[in-house]
């Protein structure tokens, strides 16, 4: 009897498989390969960029601190590019902030549920249209729009404020969207506090929900942010081609940040200069990884921001 | 942090009467207020799709005024026909022959029979002899192999060759429906005032039509440098090869990773390390995927990914579709995984669990249980993911989208261009007639998402209603 009991034992005992095993292996390749994307990314930005720095023409202290961008002469200052990127974003921000949120608002807390099954699929059309189709829209309707308003005289063809503009429209329903997921997740029981303490509709709006659902909506501003940061299509197309090169005492503050004249953004320039015939192993080869090094490490810092936003304010509700 | 009592209540916090009442009031109207300001900032945006929209019909149809070098008409009386019972379109072939070879040098007639023979029993422009040498020698030119030409590439042929139709002045479609004669007034006007700007066209050669830049002609014929006869055939082609290669990389090792992540991966620091770097390669912009697949695909792989690893014939540079591709596979890959957790997650534990209870192993389990039900959500995910890709500009731009492409591609080492990138070059070009050509491949592209969200639509509602009953 005893023998029989260990045969079954033995019978029940789990069995090495072989095949089992290689499918997880291979299922942990894959999932290991975008390890291998980020290592790729960071190895081939880091490598080229050391070799633009390692060129005589180069110095990581000038790309850092001069303000004049111009391959063609030899000056590698960033703060022109980085201008241009700054600019159309705070710009986009400008633009996005404000209607992301009273759309979020609107659409969670006034909206009936048939007007916001209408408005909120056709905001979230907005995020499936081609950025390339928004720099059609910014060049044949924004840029003529706004030389009709202020005059062709003083809005250049390419200008910083269409771009930021678009991009700005661009980017209105990330922030609509996670906005709204944030104030959803605001429990009712909150609301129904400040509307039995006597609290208006605007009330309950401005001073429960935005404030307890802030870190969401904060997170979803700095993902919009990073966003408006990497958008490439519509500044290349709309904000133009030569960097706003300065010197400090010479140009005024005002023709600085003109918002009427194009400037040249980060990722324009890296667009620009390889959709031209690049040879590898040139310094305009090299410097567009130097100014990707920068975009992933600004793009990054942002991400990584939202999500420490979401982290250590979210309030938990029951 | 230090705790104080509220202050006690006073009188002057409760007003009454007619202070109530204004106070009231006045609340009641803020809020009024408001609720009108956050719906008119919402139809902004609303607005802003809607003249984007607008803007792309707008540009896609219109009035335009035309000269031909030689009238259509005049073509067909040519060749002995009534131009009033027979149009150019329905010409034959040997008569569309006939007629481009009065017009054009020939010379250029050799060149154009060498790229791509008009008659499959004969030769129009060629000599025999000279042609038996060309195909015996080491090097033979293209037509040899190739099979004779359409009528319709004859048609076009002769439309590019013969009647030269130039587009001179093009109008939106909204100012042609609701002002023509002006647009009509305003070229006649031109002529008058300058008329050095148009060469040596008359007014009276001008025709006024109604022209649909988005039109069968448009989608079949490939990219050419006059706006007239311009079409996407080429880039539509290379954009179906980008999504094949993209997908057959991004799905697989997307989904793969999805179920090691979501049924495999014990919590440790490794598996954390990798879901945290997938969210983080999500938010990574679009053009350093583009950067990547320059130095890595295009450049480190470039014997594999130009071909002559495999001998292909007129290997050229890393360039090519497979390079392109697979940038695009790397890119929405962070989004099909995403998508495809979140898929499988959906899937009830219950099933799991009913699975290992009869004995399976956890691969068993996840075929037979858990894949089949979450297969609908992956293939949502999957779709969202392609649209994304199709409409991406930025990192083709980068792996080599830029030249000017008028053949179609071939297979996985050709050369292409995409149609984003198609819409970006005409964008980029300052004639007006281009930034039309930008419109309607806009449109085409539109129309395409479109399609694609339908079908993810369909797939999700079809599944949801299948879980719930």
């Amino acid at each position: 009897m005893s023998t029989e009991r260990r045969t079954i034992r033995q019978r029940l005992r789990r069995r090495s498989r072989p095949l089992e095993r290689a499918i997880v292996a291979t299922l942990f390749v894959a999932g290991a390969i975008s390890i291998a994307v980020t290592l790729g990314i960071l190895w081939e930005l880091g490598k080229e960029s050391l070799l633009f720095f390692g060129d005589e023409e180069v110095s990581l202290w000038g790309f850092l601190t001069t303000t004049t961008w111009q391959p063609q002469a030899g000056s590698f200052g960033i703060w022109p590019l980085i201008l241009g990127t700054v600019y159309i974003t705070v710009i986009a921000l400008v633009v996005a902030i404000p209607i992301g949120l009273a759309a979020a608002i609107y659409l969670s807390e006034y909206a009936s549920p048939r007007v916001r099954g209408i408005l909120k699929p056709t905001l979230e059309i907005l995020v499936g249209i081609p950025t390339v189709v928004f720099g059609f829209f910014a060049i044949t309707f924004m840029t003529p729009l706004l030389r009709g308003i202020f005059g062709e005289t003083t809005v250049g063809f390419f200008n910083v404020l269409s771009a930021g503009i678009v991009v700005g429209f661009l980017i209105v329903p990330l922030i609509s969207s996670l906005a709204e997921d944030a104030m959803a997740a605001v429990p009712d029981s909150l609301r129904q506090a400040a509307y039995g303490l006597g609290a208006s509709k605007l009330e309950v709006s401005l001073r429960i929900v935005v404030p307890a659902a802030l870190s969401g909506i904060a997170a979803g501003i700095v993902v919009a942010m990073s966003r408006a940061v990497g958008e490439t299509m519509v500044v290349t197309l709309a904000a133009g081609a030569s960097p706003r090169n300065w010197t400090f005492g010479e140009e005024g503050l005002s023709t600085i940040l003109d918002p009427f004249e194009g400037a040249q953004t980060m990722t324009g320039y890296i667009a620009i200069t390889a959709s031209g015939d690049l040879s590898y192993d040139t310094i305009d080869y090299n410097s567009i990884f130097a100014i990707g090094l920068t975009l992933f490490v600004m793009t990054l810092g942002l991400n990584s921001l939202s999500r420490r936003i979401v982290k250590r304010y979210r309030q938990e509700y029951e | 942090m230090s705790l104080r009592a509220p202050d006690r209540p006073t009188e002057a916090w409760f007003p009454d009467g007619d202070e109530y009442l204004t106070l009231l009031d006045r609340r009641t109207r803020r809020g009024t207020i408001a609720k009108f300001g956050f719906l008119g900032l919402l139809v902004i945006a609303v607005l802003a799709l809607a003249s984007l929209l607008l803007t792309i019909v707008d540009d896609s149809f219109g009035l335009v005024a035309v000269v031909n070098e030689k009238e259509p008409e005049a073509v067909v009386r040519d060749l002995g026909y009534d131009p009033a019972r027979v149009t150019l379109d329905s010409l034959s072939k040997e008569d569309l022959v006939t007629a481009l070879s009065g017009a054009i040098n020939r010379n250029v007639g050799r060149r154009l029979e060498r790229e791509q023979r008009f008659f499959e029993d004969r030769l129009a422009f060629e000599s025999q002899e000279t042609w038996d040498e060309l195909c015996a020698s080491d090097d033979p030119v293209p037509g040899c192999t190739r099979g004779a030409r359409s009528q319709g590439d004859v048609l076009l042929l002769v439309k590019e060759r013969v009647v030269v139709p130039d587009i001179i002045a093009s109008n939106g479609f909204f100012p042609s429906v609701f002002d023509g004669d002006g647009f009509r007034e305003r070229v006649r006007e031109a002529f008058e005032t300058s008329p050095q700007r148009f060469g040596d066209y008359t007014v009276d050669q001008v025709r006024f039509q109604w022209r649909a830049w988005l039109n069968m002609e448009f989608l079949t014929s490939p990219s050419s440098s006059i706006p007239e006869l311009a079409g996407i055939r080429t880039a539509i082609l290379g954009s179906a090869w980008l999504i094949l290669f993209a997908v057959l990389f991004a799905v697989p090792v997307g989904v793969g990773a999805a179920i090691y992540l979501e049924e495999f991966a014990r919590k440790n620091r490794i598996n954390d390390f990798i879901q945290t770097n997938i969210n983080n390669l999500a938010g990574v912009p679009s053009i350093i995927y583009g950067m990547l697949g320059l130095a890595v695909f295009v450049r480190l792989f470039e014997p594999f990914t130009s071909g002559s690893l495999f001998g292909a014939e007129g290997a050229g540079s890393g360039r090519t579709v497979l390079s392109a591709g697979l940038t695009l596979g790397l890119l929405t890959l962070p989004v099909v995984i995403i998508s495809s957790q979140e898929a499988i997650r959906a899937v009830p534990n219950s099933l799991r669990q009913a699975g290992m209870a009869l004995g399976a192993t956890r691969w068993q389990t996840v075929r037979s249980h858990v894949l089949p039900v979450a297969i609908p959500g992956i293939l949502t995910g999957a779709i969202l993911a392609i649209a994304r890709a199709i409409g991406e500009t930025a990192p083709l731009l980068l792996v080599g989208a830029a030249g000017f492409i008028t053949a179609d591609p071939s297979g996985p080492f050709s050369k292409f261009t995409a149609l984003p990138i198609q819409i970006f070059q005409w964008t980029s070009l300052p004639q007006e007639e281009f930034r039309n050509l930008a419109a309607a491949a806009s449109l085409a592209l539109l129309v395409m998402l479109l399609a694609l969200n339908a079908v993810a639509v369909i797939l999700r509602n079809r599944y949801s209603r299948r879980l719930s009953s």
